[in-house]
């Protein structure tokens, strides 16, 4: 028999105690003594069966199936190394650099992707030494031109989608841009009213955790 | 943690082509200023300065020492700074570097030229023993412009210092007096990015601009001049440059 | 040499404190954006600001540990934060406060959640008024929390000591300096594990029963400070 301690939605630290008992431990959460605690500071979820807690922030952990945006930071003779703002850099083989195939003979590889380059790209791949393998092969990603970067939270992500998409959809509707989202934190802006875009961006990276954040970033759409 | 992206850095400079900057500022305009005095309890006077997300704390402290030779009669001023990597993830630890030594250079030398501290007052024995003032400027956290910051707050915790007592070779530090700054010099400075001038420029802006000057103005005279970073002005440009500077600093002056 | 002072007279201290009383303390989260997480503390008259770096990089790459991240820590005493002007740069004994602001730290946070990597905590005296090593830590467990550094739990700090024979809890500057015993402790309050020890002094069992009886006790009132500033960041931004 397990017990909740802490309502849905409570604001805890790292080692509050959210239940007792035979409950499980969720993202956020590990168990100690027969308890689930809490790991980080962030919001605790207690309705379903799996204790969770959502952090307030932090830093980006890749994992398999993600799409980030990542910045390439060095070329080897068939690879690209990858900058995804995290401790762990991605590496980007020739083979899963493209969709098309690239010969070595004809093209170099800095022709491909340069140093420098903005890209969304797809975590394939992440061993236990934290090895991050991505691709390109996916048809939604692609390389970044143009627009504006803005680096939010890590843990701001899903509130930036919202359920369902709902947030970003919205955002997109209001000022006509192209949004793309990294699970990395990293945004890319691009087209219509850029300015308000950002704003609207910058406003869940700072308010997420915040109540009523679907009225705020209204309001700053309403500008338009 | 990802370097500034070069989209990023387009985006800056796109913005500052069409007169208006990335943090929606004009093109003259300083982030949210704000100074706090009395921040360092230890120190004989110290400053908070925050410009816009930039902080850095500025304490003076004094001590007693030995004259300069060539200036047996004159105390000593002394500007320090350090850009820890507290404040960023682009600064190392370690003995100062190039950034960190060129700003407590010019923050000093603005100090200096304009003799805003009387060395001469500061003796206490001549040859011998004379009061150091030592200004360490402590950046908390780097958003850009830290140099207008620091000297701002340089020049406020100096004014706001009191003076230790000094008896038989002791320095009595629950003894403050007056300190007297007799000059109020303030550093501006400016970013040039083809025909258009900056002001306070950010974190991001620093490395898109053709080039920056640091202009260091009292009241009425001119004291100190640094252009900084890579790219060229041409004389009619620097003539503008100081007006503007001159104009922005009496802006920054009201805090002091 | 100080003068003949009597730092207790009557059960009180110079400052009025009572044996078992804490000075007062300040304690605030996520006061500056270039780093992941920040905070700051202050008890009495000693003020610390630490900031935290990380996950990241851990260069150089010798210095990477396969299966789990690594915790480094920065002590640094400002210029200013002292009565003589301090030079910059390491000390013997900052470089020895980092070290074991490392052992207080490392246990408590999950560092198998990033192998290869660091969290970097530099911790910057503002101010110094004795306690030094224990302000800085708790500003430290506040950035590491603020940064969303999964953690056991928050270590909190103080130090108990003796001064004319007497245990007493939280000394200043003076009582320090002439104090008979300095005992820093930092430990997870929850758990009770204390995970930061030094002594400084001479003293028998019984006396570090109650010496450790006091320090855990402020170290529980230090906590209670600590979740107030964590607290205050859910809050709506004005």
């Amino acid at each position: 028999m397990g017990k909740k301690l802490v309502e849905d939605k409570s604001n805890v630290l790292p080692g509050d105690v959210i239940a007792e008992g035979d409950m499980l431990s969720g993202r956020g959460t590990y168990k100690e003594n027969g308890k689930v605690k809490s790991k980080v500071l962030g919001v605790a979820r207690t309705k379903k069966n799996r204790m969770r807690v959502i952090p307030l922030s932090g830093g980006y952990i890749p994992q398999e199936g993600d799409n980030v945006i990542g910045k390439i930071s060095g070329i080897g003779p068939s690879h690209w190394w990858v900058e995804l703002d995290s401790p762990y850099d991605g590496y980007l083989s020739l083979a899963e650099g493209s969709d098309e195939f690239i010969d070595l003979d004809e093209t170099e590889l800095s022709d491909v992707y340069d140093i420098g380059d903005m890209i969304y790209t797809e975590v394939i791949k992440v061993t236990s030494e934290k090895d991050v393998k991505l691709s390109m092969q996916d048809r939604i990603c692609k390389k970044l031109t143009g627009g504006r970067i803005i680096r939010i939270s890590p843990s701001k992500v899903p509130r930036l989608i919202g359920k369902g998409g709902s947030m970003v959809e919205m955002i997109k509707d209001r000022t006509d841009s192209r949004i793309i989202i990294g699970q990395n934190g990293i945004v890319w802006v691009n087209g219509g009213d850029e300015d308000l875009a950002v704003e609207a961006v910058k406003t869940v990276d700072e308010r997420g955790h915040e109540r009523g954040l679907t009225d705020k970033v209204e309001k700053i759409l309403d500008k338009r | 943690m990802m370097e500034i992206t070069e989209i990023e850095e387009e985006a800056a400079l796109d913005n500052i082509k069409s007169g208006e900057r990335i943090d929606d500022r004009d093109l003259k305009e300083f982030r949210d200023i704000e100074v706090v005095t009395g921040v360092a309890k230890k120190a004989e006077g110290s400053a908070k300065v925050v410009l816009g997300d930039t902080k850095v704390i500025v304490g003076v402290k004094f001590g007693l020492g030995e004259p300069f030779p060539d200036t047996p009669d004159e105390g000593m001023l002394m500007v320090n700074a350090e850009l820890g990597p507290m404040a960023s993830p682009d600064f190392e630890s370690g003995p100062p570097g190039k950034d960190a030594t060129e700003l407590a250079r010019v923050i000093d030398r603005g100090l200096r030229e304009c003799e805003a501290i009387p060395l001469e007052e500061l003796c206490i024995e001549e040859g011998e023993k004379v009061w150091k003032v030592m200004v360490d400027i402590h950046v908390l956290d780097h958003d850009g412009n830290l140099m207008d910051a620091s000297a701002l707050g340089a020049i406020k915790a100096l004014k706001e210092a009191e003076m230790p007592g000094y008896e038989d070779g002791e320095v009595l530090r629950d003894e403050g007096e007056d300190f007297e700054v007799l000059k109020t010099p303030i550093a501006c400075t400016i970013g040039k990015v083809d025909d258009k001038y900056i002001v306070d420029p950010g974190l991001v802006e620093e490395e898109v601009v053709d080039g920056m000057v640091t202009v260091t103005w009292t009241e009425e005279e001119l004291c100190s001049l640094q252009k900084r970073g890579n790219g060229g002005f041409q004389k009619e440009e620097l003539l503008e440059i100081f007006e503007l500077a001159k104009e922005k600093s009496s802006e920054l002056r009201k805090f002091i | 040499m100080s003068e003949d002072k009597e730092l207790l007279k009557d059960g009180k201290r110079i400052d009025g404190r009572a044996k078992d009383e804490l000075r007062d303390m300040e304690a605030e989260a996520g006061i500056l954006k270039r780093a992941d997480g920040s905070g700051y503390f202050r008890m009495g008259g000693t003020e610390v600001i630490a900031s935290v770096f990380g996950p990241r990089e851990l260069h150089p790459k010798h210095k990477q540990k396969p299966q789990r991240g690594i915790i480094q820590c920065r002590y640094n005493l400002a210029p200013f934060s002292v009565d003589d002007r301090k030079r910059p740069g390491p000390s013997r004994r900052g470089k020895e406060i980092g070290k074991v602001a490392e052992g207080a730290l490392s246990s408590i946070v999950f560092l198998e959640e990033f192998p290869t990597a660091t969290i970097d905590v530099y911790m910057e005296v503002i101010s110094a008024d004795a306690g030094t090593r224990c302000v800085a830590l708790n500003a430290g467990a506040i950035a590491l929390a603020d940064a969303g550094i999964p953690m056991k739990g928050l270590i909190s700090s103080c130090a108990a000591g003796k001064i004319e024979d007497t245990p007493v809890l939280d000394l200043k500057g003076e009582e320090d300096k002439d104090g008979q015993v300095d005992l820093p402790i930092a430990m997870n309050i929850e758990t009770g594990e204390i995970t930061l020890l030094q002594m400084d002094g001479m003293t028998d069992i019984d006396e570090m029963d109650e010496m450790l009886d006091l320090a855990i006790d402020g170290c529980k009132k230090v906590a209670e400070k600590q979740r107030e500033a964590l607290m205050e960041t859910f809050g709506d931004k004005k």
